[in-house]
C-alpha cells in the first residue's frame, strides 16, 4: 500500500518505550538467573574452601556455634556419642589432609570423626551406573520405537507419556521404590539387605528415562528425512536404514542424552535418600547399602554444626557434584554442537 | 496400445494427500531402456507420479492412491509385493544430492552391503564400476575414503547416481537431479543420462524444458494433477496436439 502523500516519510527515529523496557525486562530476567547461577557457585566454593584454607572467619564461627552447642549439655552429646565439646573444638584445630579425604569410611559424627569421601563418591558411580544400565536401553528403544515405528496416535500418547515421569515427583518414586519395588526385588533376588544400591538404581532409572528418551528421540527425529529417504531407496529395509544410518547419524546426540542422564542420576536426593539403605559401605557388590553423595548432603546438611569441618566438607562433596555435573553437561553440549551438527551440515 | 515394449504401465491411477487429490487417473505406459521426461509447472503432480513408481510415498502419512502400476506385469500395489525388494529394481536419484555422513566408499557400498553383497573383493569391485559409470572414478579415485559431504554440489550428486547403480536397478527415477547444479554439471549429468540408457530405463522429472528436449526420448505433460499428453519428445516439441501442452512448451504459462 502506498504511504498517503499527506505524511511523508520522515526517516525519524521513533520512541517505542514500551518496547524499551519490554527488551530490558526480558534481559535482566534472563541475566538474573546467570547472575543466580554464579552466586550458587561461589557460594558452595567459598564455604568448602573453609578445610584448607586457613580462614580466621570460619575458626570464629565454629567457636561461636559450640558455644551454642555447648548449652545444651555435656552430658546429652557425650550420651549421643559425640566427643564433649572442648575435645571437638581441640581435634578441629588440625586442619583436615587431603588423605583424609581420601579414607575408606565416612563417620562424620563420632569421637574421633572420619571423612573419607571415597564410599560416597563410589555409591553415587555405582548407583548411577546401575541406573544408567537399567534406563538407558530402555529409553534409547523407546525413542527409536517412536520416532521411527510407532504409529501416530501411540507417539501422541506415548513421548507425553513418559516425558510425564520428569515432572514425577521424585519423593513419590522414592516413596514406591521403598515401599514396593524393594519388596518386589528382595523376593526375586534374595539379597540380604531391603534397600541397597540396586533397588535404588532402578528407582533411578526411572528418572532417568525420560531424560535419556526426549532427548534421543530429538536426535533421532532430526536425522534429515533425505537420509533416510535415500536409504530406502537403496532396498534397504527399515531396520537396515534405522542401524546403518539413522543411529549412527544421531549417536553423538544419544551419547549426550545419556551423559546428562548420569549428571541427573549423579544429583538426584530424594530418591537414593529413600531407596538405598545409606550406609556408607565401600564394596563391589550390588546388593549392599551405599550413601550416595547427594543422599549425604541431604541427609546431614540439616544437623550439621554451622562452620564445623563436617560442615565444610559437606560443601566440599557439593563442590565435587557441581564440577561433575558442569563437566558432563559441558561435554554433552560440545558433542550434540560440534559432531551432530557437523555431520549434517558438512562442515 | 500396451506392448511387451512397456515396462511400467499405469491403470486410473489417482493419488491422496489426506482428502487433496493430487492424481487423476493416469494412465501411461514407458518404455523399456528409454529415457522418459515429465514436464509440467510446480505442484502439477508429476514427482508424486514419479514417487509411487518405487512406492517411496508409503512415508508419508494420510497418502493413498487408488489404481494400478505394473512393472514388468506385476502389479507393484498387490499386497504380496516387497517393498524393500521393489525399490532395489527401481532406484531413485533425489532433486537435493542427499549423501550419507560417510565416505565416498561407503556411500556407494551401503546398497550392496545391504542387499548381501559380503566379500571386500565383491564390494570393491561394484564400487569402482558403479562410480565408473557416474563418470566420477576419476575424480575420487585418491579420496576414496574421505567424508562424501567434502565434494562438490555436482560430485556429490553424481555420487549418488553412483550409489544408485550399485544396486543393479533396471528403472531409475531421477527427480530434477540437476536443479540444484551449475551448467557444467548439468551438463555431465546430461551426458551420463544419454549413457546409461543403454542398460537402464530411465524417468526424468524436470523444469528445464531444454533439458527434456536433450536428454529425453518420450515426454509427458502433467497439469494441475492430470496427464494433458504424452509422446516422442521430437513431436510434443514440434508438434504437441494439443493446445495447453504448445502454450506451456513455447512458455505461455508456467
Amino acid at each position: 500500500m502506498a504511504t498517503p502523500a499527506t505524511q511523508p516519510w520522515s526517516g525519524k527515529k521513533k520512541n517505542r518505550p514500551m518496547e524499551f523496557i519490554g527488551e530490558r525486562v526480558v534481559a535482566g530476567v534472563a541475566m538474573f538467573s546467570l547472575v543466580f547461577i554464579a552466586l550458587i557457585f561461589i557460594f558452595v566454593f567459598r564455604e568448602a574452601a573453609g578445610i584448607f584454607l586457613d580462614d580466621p572467619g570460619a575458626k570464629i564461627r565454629q567457636k561461636a556455634s559450640s558455644n551454642e552447642y555447648e548449652t545444651y549439655g555435656d552430658d546429652a552429646v557425650s550420651t549421643l556419642g559425640v566427643a564433649p565439646v572442648e575435645q571437638r573444638v581441640e581435634q578441629e584445630e588440625e586442619s583436615l589432609t587431603v588423605g583424609d579425604l581420601l579414607a575408606p569410611a565416612w563417620f562424620p559424627v563420632s569421637n574421633f570423626p572420619k571423612y573419607g569421601l571415597l564410599p560416597l563418591i563410589w555409591a553415587s558411580i555405582k548407583v548411577a551406573i546401575i541406573a544408567i544400565l537399567l534406563g538407558a536401553p530402555i529409553a534409547i528403544l523407546a525413542a527409536i520405537y517412536t520416532s521411527m515405528f510407532a504409529p501416530g496416535w501411540a507417539k501422541e500418547w506415548l513421548k507425553p507419556g513418559i516425558e510425564m515421569l520428569a515432572g514425577f515427583p521424585s519423593v513419590v518414586i522414592g516413596f514406591f521404590a521403598l515401599i514396593v519395588m524393594a519388596t518386589i526385588f528382595q523376593n526375586i533376588f534374595g539379597y540380604q539387605y531391603r534397600l541397597n544400591a540396586f533397588v535404588g538404581g532402578a528407582a533411578l532409572s526411572l528418572a532417568v528415562i525420560p531424560v535419556i528418551f526426549t532427548i534421543s528421540d530429538d536426535s533421532l527425529t532430526a536425522v534429515p528425512k533425505s537420509l533416510i529417504e535415500a536409504s530406502l531407496a537403496l532396498g534397504a529395509s527399515k531396520w537396515e536404514t534405522v542401524f546403518f544410518v539413522i543411529l549412527p547419524a544421531a549417536l553423538p546426540g544419544i551419547f549426550a542424552s545419556v551423559l546428562l542422564g548420569v549428571g541427573r542420576a549423579m544429583g538426584e536426593t530424594m530418591i537414593v535418600l529413600m531407596a538405598t539403605g545409606n550406609s556408607a559401605i565401600l564394596t563391589l557388590s550390588p546388593f549392599d547399602s551405599v550413601r550416595t553423595m547427594a543422599a549425604t548432603i541431604g541427609a546431614e546438611m540439616a544437623e550439621v554444626v554451622f562452620g564445623d569441618t563436617h560442615y565444610s566438607v559437606l560443601f566440599l562433596i557439593g563442590v565435587i557434584l557441581f564440577v561433575f555435573s558442569f563437566s558432563l553437561c559441558f561435554v554433552a553440549e560440545v558433542f550434540v554442537r560440534n559432531r551432530l551438527m557437523k555431520r549434517f551440515r558438512g562442515a | 496400445m500396451e506392448t511387451e515394449r512397456h515396462q511400467i504401465v499405469t491403470r486410473n491411477l489417482d493419488f491422496f494427500y489426506g482428502d487433496a487429490k493430487v492424481l487423476h487417473a493416469i494412465n501411461m505406459n514407458i518404455e523399456a531402456l528409454r529415457v522418459t521426461a515429465f514436464i509440467g509447472p510446480s505442484g502439477c503432480g508429476k514427482t508424486t507420479f514419479l514417487r509411487c513408481l518405487n512406492r517411496m510415498n508409503d512415508l508419508i502419512k494420510g497418502a493413498r492412491h487408488a489404481g494400478d502400476i505394473h512393472i514388468d506385469g506385476k502389479n507393484i500395489f498387490d499386497r504380496d509385493v516387497d517393498v524393500v525388494s521393489l525399490r532395489k529394481r527401481v532406484g531413485m536419484v533425489f532433486q537435493k544430492s542427499n549423501p550419507f555422513p560417510k565416505s565416498v566408499f561407503d556411500n556407494v557400498a551401503y546398497g550392496p552391503r545391504v542387499n548381501g553383497v559380503t566379500g571386500s573383493r565383491d564390494v570393491e569391485r561394484i564400487v569402482e564400476r558403479s562410480l565408473n559409470q557416474a563418470a566420477l572414478w576419476d575424480e575420487v579415485k585418491d579420496r576414496l575414503h574421505d567424508s562424501a559431504l567434502g565434494l562438490s554440489g555436482g560430485q556429490q550428486q553424481r555420487l549418488c547416481i553412483a550409489r544408485t547403480l550399485a544396486v543393479d536397478p533396471e528403472i531409475i527415477l531421477m527427480d530434477e537431479p540437476a536443479s540444484a547444479l551449475d551448467p557444467i554439471s548439468t551438463a555431465k549429468i546430461e551426458d551420463l543420462i544419454a549413457e546409461l540408457k543403454q542398460k537402464y530405463t530411465i524417468i526424468i522429472v524436470t523444469h528445464n524444458m531444454q533439458q527434456a528436449a536433450r536428454v529425453s526420448d518420450y515426454t509427458a505433460f502433467f497439469l494441475l494433477g492430470e496427464l494433458i499428453e504424452m509422446d516422442e519428445t521430437q513431436k510434443m516439441f514440434t508438434n504437441p496436439s494439443k493446445k495447453t501442452t504448445e502454450d506451456y512448451i513455447t512458455g505461455r504459462f508456467g
